[in-house]
């Protein structure tokens, strides 16, 4: 208490101003546009960060989307066109009976701790599904009786049933290859055979990947890929726009578009993705229970309008569960064309004109936005909607989700190949159709021929039942610096391939 | 004096335990289920019991409140149900994040509402110190967050000379550190500022009214060395009062601020860990920013009577 007031805030205003002044002269000399780190460096904005870095015990798409085939590698991947396609195995064959599957492995695959890939890692890798993972993922490899080692790069995995879905979720991260002795720090130091490794991890900010020299396949451009992670659209673009990122890995909104679409320093991706947007309806309501009131939903609903209001006419239009990535898409837009007087007058007949449904919306963009849309042309066509905000994930998974308290919802379901997991009786959707089971139960069994033929079966049952309307199919849309090349067009699996990237 | 101080203390500690209850009370009634949340959406009911179990979330609320009291005591702040990763390390290192900010924006709040507080009262009748009131009350009316978005789309997206978004730790790189913090700062300072400028004014001109600057004006010093010399120090006691229930706005402000520019602060955490029901850390992270709260309160006091001698005797 000795130095008088006035001593001691000349003396604190004095540091502070300081602290201003060496502050404006360091950021006066930034230029915007730069890419951080130099050439041999890549920044790229995604949402939604991870919660753990160990997808075996905690869901979510971030940890996937990050790690697998970049760290990861599976047996079989998907190509940018949805073809199956060797990875870790170079080839395989399948018996005449559909049931045992011979993987001929990669002999000169190395994990990053150094240890060598072999049948046994493969052996231990999927038995461990069974035994240690914790997530629900770990169902689809129920089918799977056992698995051996032939020789170091000869597995052999035999079924219970035949399966032609085993083999494509082997592409997902299930199919994930470990090292019997790396996994003891999964959620925070993954070792794959990937052409990366996994570096560091700023919890909040970013996860940073170094090339991996060792890689046994053609080495990645990248010396280094930092993942950073954004919470909403604004900061993403600026991001970009100011030179801290080089890719938008994710658009979140797509009407923010024009502002790099216009700029040549930019380019802009369009693909499509695995993420149907599903106006979904609780088929175990009496007022759903109607097959005429669903059709009559579904012709109510313009759907070209819609996705020009409300996702900026960036989407694709598919009509049924499936998206055109897979061998079985059909243009299913013609069961139920939009056509209000018909919707009209069968509302009418089905005595559900007048009727309040509760379409009840998880706090989502695209739910959000389309949601008013979907209200304003059911009421044009005679029903009255009501609508409800549900905070998402929490309250929405709650109350549609788990209890099923809804009429109708919205929200894009983005898991490959999930036609048969929405619609089903367990399912939020309570969708009971013994004949759509027996389509899936018979593509999943056949072979190539009959798998396809079956799920274009299945998916025009959905179409034509109305078991639900599918609003669009969520975009692939990316933007990034104009001179970054490589960048995937269609967005259909769990991972995002940093590998073929460059400058 | 020591009374004084002892009933301080007293209400401090009560508050504490008040606000504990709260805040666990908050929670339990909140919607969702957390273990669901982190199973997602293709999780079995069994799957999710077995992790309600695991997190004890299937115990009475008292036990679960007691526990987790008994662990804060202990400094043992749980482990998140999202990340399995223990709290503790988590909060205390994005609490670092949050001070910088908190610290930066204090700093700029005072840088304006000293000067500007002392000038609007000085020439409270002219010009000058009417057109300064009239800019305050603007400053008052933006929030934290609006101001950052017009920062960002001034200074980084059109001009350029500043990041948008984004934290670098000061010991890793001090000029990108510095880069980074001015803008957040400026949003949270800016509009603290012009708050606290009104509290400098009122005091000031208190002050003024004073017999002793009279005296000091009639010895010939002109009115800003009079104040200079006899009435900041005097003025200077509300001013710190206001600072202390101010660094609760801060923290709110930086909360916010910090979802602007990305920064991966203690608002960050708690954001997300409301929208994960990862609710040990919400709780855990309430309770460290109320205890912050309470305890610079509890400072102030303290402060009050060290700052003006007319106190010590009450």
């Amino acid at each position: 208490m000795k130095s008088s007031f006035p001593t001691r805030a000349v003396a604190f205003l004095a540091s502070a101003a300081l602290l201003a002044l060496t502050a404006c002269s360091a950021g006066s000399g930034t230029s915007s546009g730069s890419s951080p780190g130099g050439d041999q460096n890549l920044s790229i904005g995604l949402v939604a960060e991870p919660a753990s870095l160990d997808f075996t015990t905690t869901d979510g798409a971030a940890i996937p989307q990050a790690l697998l085939g970049n760290v990861y590698e599976t047996l079989v991947k998907q190509d940018d066109s949805g073809k199956i396609v060797p990875s870790l195995a170079k080839s395989w064959t399948v018996s005449p009976d559909r049931k045992t599957y011979t993987f001929d492995l990669a002999d000169n695959a190395k994990f990053t701790n150094d240890k060598q890939f072999t049948a046994n890692d493969a052996v231990f890798s999927i038995n461990r599904v069974k035994t240690a993972w914790t997530t629900s993922l770990k169902a689809a490899m129920e089918v799977v009786s056992s698995a051996k080692a032939l020789s170091p790069t000869q597995l052999q995995v035999t079924l219970t049933k035949p399966s032609n879905d085993w083999l494509f979720r082997m592409t997902t991260r299930i199919g994930a290859m470990f090292s019997e002795s790396g996994v003891s720090a999964l959620a925070t130091a993954p070792i794959g055979t990937g052409p990366f490794k996994f570096s560091k991890w700023n919890r909040g900010d970013s996860i940073v990947l170094t090339r991996n020299d060792n890689y046994w396949s053609t080495k990645p451009f990248f010396q280094q890929i930092t993942l950073k992670y954004f919470k909403d659209a604004t900061a993403l673009n600026n991001a970009l726009l100011t030179g801290t990122i080089n890719v938008i890995g994710t658009v979140q909104a797509p009407e923010a578009l024009s502002q790099f679409t216009s700029n040549d320093k930019y380019q802009v991706i369009e693909g499509t993705t695995n993420g149907e947007v599903l106006l979904s309806f609780n088929n175990a309501r009496p007022v759903m229970a109607s097959l005429e009131t669903r059709q009559a939903i579904r012709m109510a609903i313009d759907h070209k309008a819609l996705l020009d209001t409300c996702w900026a006419g960036r989407g694709k239009l598919i009509g049924s569960m499936v998206p055109p990535t897979d061998p079985w898409y059909e243009d299913l837009t013609g069961v139920a064309p939009f056509d209000l007087a018909k919707a009209k007058s069968m509302l009418q007949a089905s005595g559900a004109a007048g009727k309040t449904l509760r379409l009840r919306l998880p706090t989502l963009p695209y739910a959000t936005s389309c949601g008013q849309v979907v209200k304003s042309q059911l009421e044009q066509a005679g029903l009255k909607v009501q609508i409800d905000q549900l905070e998402f994930p929490a309250a929405w998974l709650t109350t549609v989700f788990k209890n099923a308290d809804y009429d109708m919802s919205i929200v894009a379901h983005v898991e490959p190949r999930d036609l048969g997991a929405v619609f089903n009786p367990k399912y939020y959707t309570r969708y009971n159709d013994p004949t759509l089971q027996g389509y899936l139960a018979a593509a999943d069994a056949g072979d190539e021929a009959a798998q396809t033929d079956n799920m274009k079966k299945a998916a025009r049952r959905l179409s034509e039942q109305a078991a639900g309307d599918w609003l669009f199919l969520l975009p692939n849309l990316m933007v990034a610096d104009k001179n970054v090349k490589g960048l995937p067009t269609n967005a259909i699996t769990e991972n995002f391939d940093l590998s073929k990237l460059a400058r | 004096m020591i009374l004084r101080l002892i009933e301080r203390a007293g209400v401090f500690l009560v508050s504490l335990v008040v606000s504990s209850v709260l805040v666990f009370a908050f929670m339990a009634v909140l919607p969702g289920d957390p273990a669901r949340v982190a199973l997602g959406v293709n999780a079995s009911d069994e799957a999710v019991a077995e992790l309600r179990r695991q997190f004890g979330l299937d115990r009475p609320l008292p036990t679960q409140y007691f526990d987790w009291l008994g662990g804060l005591l202990r400094g043992d702040f749980g482990t998140s149900y999202v990340s399995k990763a223990a709290i503790g390390p988590q909060v205390f290192d994005r609490l670092q994040v949050t001070l910088w900010l908190v610290v930066a924006g204090m700093i700029i709040a005072l840088l304006v509402a000293v000067p500007a507080g002392t000038v609007m009262a000085a020439r409270h009748r002219q010009v000058s110190g009417l057109a300064l009131s009239a800019l305050s009350q603007v400053g008052v009316a933006v929030p934290a967050f609006l101001a950052g978005i017009l920062l960002i789309v001034v200074f980084a997206v059109k001009l350029g000379w500043l990041p948008a978004n984004g934290w670098t730790p000061p010991a890793q790189d001090p000029a990108m550190f510095l880069k980074q913090l001015i803008l957040p700062a400026l949003s949270l300072g800016l509009v603290q500022g012009a708050v606290l400028t009104r509290y400098v004014r009122s005091a000031v001109l208190e002050v003024l009214r004073e017999d002793y600057l009279r005296t000091a004006r009639a010895k010939g010093l002109r009115p800003f060395q009079a104040l200079w010399k006899h009435g900041l120090r005097n003025a200077a006691v509300p001013v710190v009062t206001v600072l202390g229930l101010q660094l609760a706005t801060l923290l709110i402000g930086a909360v916010v601020v910090e979802r602007v520019f990305v920064i991966p602060g203690l608002g960050s955490l708690l954001l997300d860990g409301v929208s994960n029901r990862d609710l040990l850390l919400v709780q855990d992270v309430v309770m460290v920013l109320v205890m912050a709260v309470l305890l610079v309160n509890f400072l102030v006091d303290l402060l009050y009577v060290a700052l003006d001698p007319r106190l010590r005797t009450a």
